[in-house]
This record gives C-alpha cells, sequence and structure tokens, in this order.
C-alpha cells in the first residue's frame, strides 16, 4: 500500500483522483456505484450566481476517441449548491471543490463571497467554458482579465483558490503566469478544446450551440504538453485533466508536473474510471517501489 | 439502483434487416428494471455508450431483452456480437412508463424501432391493450407475434400498405378511438408521429405518455447533455432525458425542441 495522499495548496487529499466538474454532477449518481468516500475528493458541477438553463439541445456529439459538449453551465445556481448540495456532500468523507463561474467579475467575485465560511475545501474558478458566451472562456484568454477575475476572487474568498485554464489560447503559459501573479493558489488545466462536428446528410452542426467542447483521450497529449509547459512556467501547484482515462494516463500526467489529477469524460463509458484509476496508481507505486505518490510529481526526464 | 457490468448474450436473432434482438443474462438488473428504461451499451472501439430501450424484462429467468436498429457504426459494432459474448451495459436507467390500475385500458403505440418499448407496457395490460406499430414497410414489420402473445389486439400500419392498414399510426389511432375509450396512450417514435398523437389524445382527453430519445453521454443524469423542453409549475427547464425520462407525461413536455 502506497501512500497516495497528495497536498494541493495546503488542502490534503486522500488519494490524487477528482472526478471533474460537469461529468459528475455533485455525486448523487455515481453513488450508486460505489462511496464517494473512496475518492481523493469531487469538483462539483460549474455553479453560478443564479440558476442556469442551459444551452439547447442537442448538446452532446461523439469524436473520434471523444465527446463534444455545449451544456452551457445548466446549474441550479449558488443558494442551492448551498443549501441543498454542500449539506449532503460533507457527509461524504471526501474533499470539496466548488467550481463557480460568472458572467462578470464582479459576479465572480459575489460567487466566491457566497462560499466564504462554508464547508467548501477549495474554490476552482472556472475562466474557460467555452459555451457561454459572457465570463467564461472571455476572462481566460485575455492575461490582464484572467488576471483582475483572480484577484478580485481572491480577495473576497476565505479558500484556497484554484483557476481552471482554456487551452483555447496562444500562450497558455503567459495566462498562468498572470493569474499566478494575481494570488491563485493553485491551477488546474485543461479545460475543454473548441470544436465542431457536421451531419453531412442535414448539413447542420450536430450541436445546436455549432460549437462546443472536445474532451476524452483524442485530448490527452495536448493536455501533458500544456501541464507539463505550465510547470516549468509557475511555482504554484497544478492538478491535471484532459483525457485521462486509465492509471498510466494519470501517472503520465504527473510526470509531467500534476500534482494531482482530474477525470472527466472517461467517466460516461466507464463508471468506474476513477476507482480503477486509484487501484491502479496504488498497485502501479507498490510495483515500482514508489512510497509516496508525490514523489512523481514533475519528475519527466525531458530530453 | 445503476449497475455497470458485462453479461452474457443467451440469445441473438435479426428480426428484421438491419434489426436485431438480443436476450442478456442479468438477473440483478432484471429484477429491478421496469417497461419503458434503457441501458446504456457499451460499442467496442466508440467514445460513448448506446442508449437502448429495454424490449422485455422476463424476472424468472433473469434476462432482458433489446431489439434495436443499426443506425450508424455504433450500433452496427453492437449488433456483431453473438451469443456467448459478453455485452457491456449500465442498467436500468430512467423512469419508465407508468401503468394504471388492472380495470383500465392503454393503447400502445410505437412508429418504427419505438416499437420494442412498448412490448413490456403491452404485457402489464395483456388483453386491455391495444398495440398500434407502423413501419415504413412490411418486411421490418416487428414483434407483431410477441404482442399477440401477450393477449394485446395489433393493429400493423405500414406507409407503403404493404402490410395491415395502408397509413401512419395516427390515422389508426384516429379509427381506434371511433369506437374505443382507452384510458392511457403510450407512445414511442419519431417527433413528427409524437407530436400527431398528442394531439389527438388532447381532443379525446387521454392521458398520454410519451417516450423520448436524445444524444447522450453519461445516461445517469450528471452531464446534463441529453436536453428537452419541459414545463413544471409553469417554468419552462430543460429537462433530462436519460433521469428525468425517457418517458414523460405528455403535457409536461414540449415536442416542438
Amino acid at each position: 500500500m502506497a501512500d497516495l495522499r497528495v497536498k494541493i495548496a495546503g488542502v490534503e487529499f486522500k488519494n490524487p483522483v477528482i472526478p471533474a466538474s460537469g461529468a459528475f454532477g455533485y455525486g448523487r449518481e455515481y453513488e450508486q456505484f460505489y462511496p464517494l468516500s473512496r475518492l481523493g475528493g469531487i469538483s462539483v458541477k460549474g455553479t453560478t450566481l443564479h440558476e442556469r438553463q442551459g444551452n439547447p439541445g442537442p448538446r452532446i456529439a461523439e469524436t473520434p476517441a471523444g465527446m463534444l459538449n455545449s451544456v452551457g453551465l445548466q446549474n441550479g445556481g449558488v443558494e442551492k449548491f448551498l443549501s441543498y448540495e454542500l449539506p449532503s456532500l460533507v457527509t461524504k468523507d471526501t474533499r470539496i471543490i466548488a467550481n463557480i463561474a460568472g458572467s462578470t467579475v464582479e459576479e465572480c467575485a459575489e460567487l466566491a463571497e457566497r462560499l466564504k465560511g462554508s464547508a467548501v475545501d477549495m474554490i476552482e474558478l472556472n475562466i474557460s467554458c467555452p459555451n457561454v458566451k459572457q465570463g467564461g472562456a472571455a476572462f481566460g484568454t485575455d492575461c490582464a482579465v484572467a488576471g483582475q477575475v483572480t484577484r478580485a476572487v481572491k480577495d473576497a474568498s476565505d479558500k484556497p483558490l484554484m483557476v481552471k485554464l482554456s487551452p483555447n489560447v496562444t500562450s497558455i503559459t503567459d495566462i498562468a503566469k498572470s493569474v499566478e501573479a494575481n494570488g491563485a493558489d493553485a491551477l488546474s488545466l485543461i479545460n475543454t478544446l473548441l470544436g465542431m462536428r457536421i451531419d453531412i446528410k442535414s448539413r447542420r452542426p450536430i450541436l445546436k450551440n455549432n460549437v462546443g467542447g472536445l474532451s476524452g483521450p483524442a485530448v490527452f497529449p495536448i493536455a501533458v504538453r500544456m501541464v507539463w509547459q505550465v510547470s516549468n512556467s509557475v511555482k504554484i501547484p497544478i492538478i491535471g485533466m484532459g483525457g485521462i482515462s486509465t492509471y498510466e494516463d494519470a501517472v503520465e500526467m504527473m510526470m509531467a508536473g500534476a500534482g494531482a489529477v482530474q477525470i472527466g469524460a472517461a467517466i460516461f463509458s466507464n463508471p468506474y474510471a476513477p476507482i480503477e484509476i486509484i487501484e491502479g496508481l496504488d498497485k502501479w507505486c507498490d510495483e515500482n517501489g514508489v512510497k509516496s505518490i508525490s514523489e512523481i510529481v514533475g519528475t519527466v526526464k525531458p530530453w | 439502483m445503476y449497475r455497470q457490468g458485462k453479461y452474457p448474450i443467451t440469445q441473438k436473432c435479426a428480426a428484421a434487416k438491419g434489426i436485431f434482438d438480443i436476450t442478456v443474462k442479468c438477473p440483478e438488473i432484471a429484477a429491478e428494471a421496469e417497461a419503458g428504461q434503457f441501458a446504456q451499451i457499451a460499442a467496442e472501439g466508440f467514445f460513448l455508450r448506446r442508449p437502448i430501450s429495454i424490449c422485455d424484462i422476463d424476472r424468472t429467468n433473469g434476462t432482458i431483452r433489446f431489439v434495436f436498429e443499426v443506425r450508424g457504426k455504433g450500433t452496427e459494432k453492437i449488433s456483431e456480437l453473438n451469443k456467448g459474448d459478453m455485452i457491456d451495459i449500465i442498467a436500468p436507467l430512467g423512469k419508465g412508463f407508468k401503468a394504471l390500475g388492472s380495470d383500465k385500458k392503454a393503447v400502445c403505440i410505437g412508429g418504427g424501432i419505438g416499437t420494442p418499448p412498448m412490448l413490456g407496457i403491452a404485457k402489464k395490460y395483456g388483453k386491455r391493450a391495444a398495440v398500434i406499430s407502423g413501419f415504413r414497410t412490411s418486411s421490418i414489420a416487428i414483434l407483431q407475434e410477441d404482442f399477440k402473445a401477450a393477449g394485446a389486439e395489433t393493429i400493423l400500419c405500414t406507409d407503403d400498405g404493404s402490410a395491415g392498414v395502408h397509413g401512419f399510426v395516427t390515422d389508426a389511432l384516429k379509427s381506434y378511438l371511433k369506437s374505443a375509450k382507452p384510458d392511457i396512450i403510450y407512445a414511442c417514435g419519431p417527433m413528427p408521429m409524437l407530436k400527431g398523437i398528442v394531439d389527438i389524445a388532447e381532443k379525446y382527453g387521454i392521458e398520454t405518455q410519451v417516450s423520448l430519445e436524445q444524444r447522450m453521454a453519461c445516461g445517469v443524469g450528471a452531464c446534463l447533455g441529453c436536453v428537452c423542453r419541459t414545463v413544471k409549475d409553469g417554468k419552462e427547464i430543460y429537462s433530462h432525458v436519460c433521469k428525468d425520462g425517457p418517458v414523460f407525461d405528455s403535457k409536461e413536455v414540449d415536442l416542438n425542441g
């Protein structure tokens, strides 16, 4: 039994495997498959100040080794999260990461304010959702704005702040540095890559939103590359995600520089993916003489 | 309770050209599944599972049956599985049909590959059910013997008139309602068909439950991908076909999208 505990921005996780925001709801559905206490943590569904209905359907399109989604942050709003979801989540013996998204800097700050004093362990500020018209990726693709919204949330919050970055930028390291300089305690990356599929019979995009975010194994090499580049550019810890579906992927992502990993689309085809990854990591550590999983973080030896 | 596992296929046959009929031994799923629910079936080499409705449930033998059409490469892959092979499914999923009391009569209407989910609910009503099913042509008219064996009256329609009534299920429903007074209508099929049925049902004041489909990812209500527009407590909201449905009360759902 290896030591799978990891520490990110002062928060200790019992293992480095965390279902990603948007892939796991608030855990209610997947609790029917296994106890949530087995997970390192849960990054909950993106939460906004007010209830959001999201985008019209179809919201899902399959792609080679992945999928597009254009859900558009459908959620019940922060009050429902605090009054209904969080009281249940705190009983599950796992770390709770509140993923928040706002359409203005002020909204993001107000969300952080509302979460003050709550049982949330960490905030993940989503500045990278590709499926909303305001806020979302508009924050995450401009260094100055990304820094500004990070600072506003950090000032309004009493929780460790992780900022979730968009891969749809020219230089993700520049965004990462700006966010770090403005008080982020950790980074998570990558959000989905903007993509599109067209039905050649109807000549219509499959998604009603025309475009959507690509996730799944197809994006994994891009995610590894970006995590590696960002980890070489900042000092704050990184939670890596993007197409991880096996324990080998998790090991690779951690070697690239991620202190922990999030699992997203893989859960849709295999609900047990996070559990299998945790078990696989444990076995891999034992077989490779790794006493503590955190030993491997950033240990890739570049040519 | 949701379950995921690999289960053996105990029977497989072609129901018609491009339509396959498989029986899967999965006692714990069969024990809990209800008519109108569905399964997420893995297609080897494809990222997402395929949502396929449960056609029939045999609790005694611990089996469930799927009758599905090859729609694309994913369902084609599933159709290549044979008797003895293991099939990877998540089930039972979603909300199924609600059956009324034992003195009530039902009309079950299936359009094309919307017909299979009607078998489970028709069996609950037996002789108190009439099954109207419509197909493009007689060679793909499936499950008629199964409905008869369940005791239901069957009304077959074909678009080309090659068998049964020449016309759509909506035509058959109109003439059926001239003499019969069912308490409920169950329907599954293409959107225009469902709209037509709901229009007729509203004129006659008959409660109607419709089963919908949508492009889906998780199948369990987590990803929020498979939306349909519904009205709840006077408020328009996006509901999710996988968890809130696939069966909806026709009064709650906006069939225009």
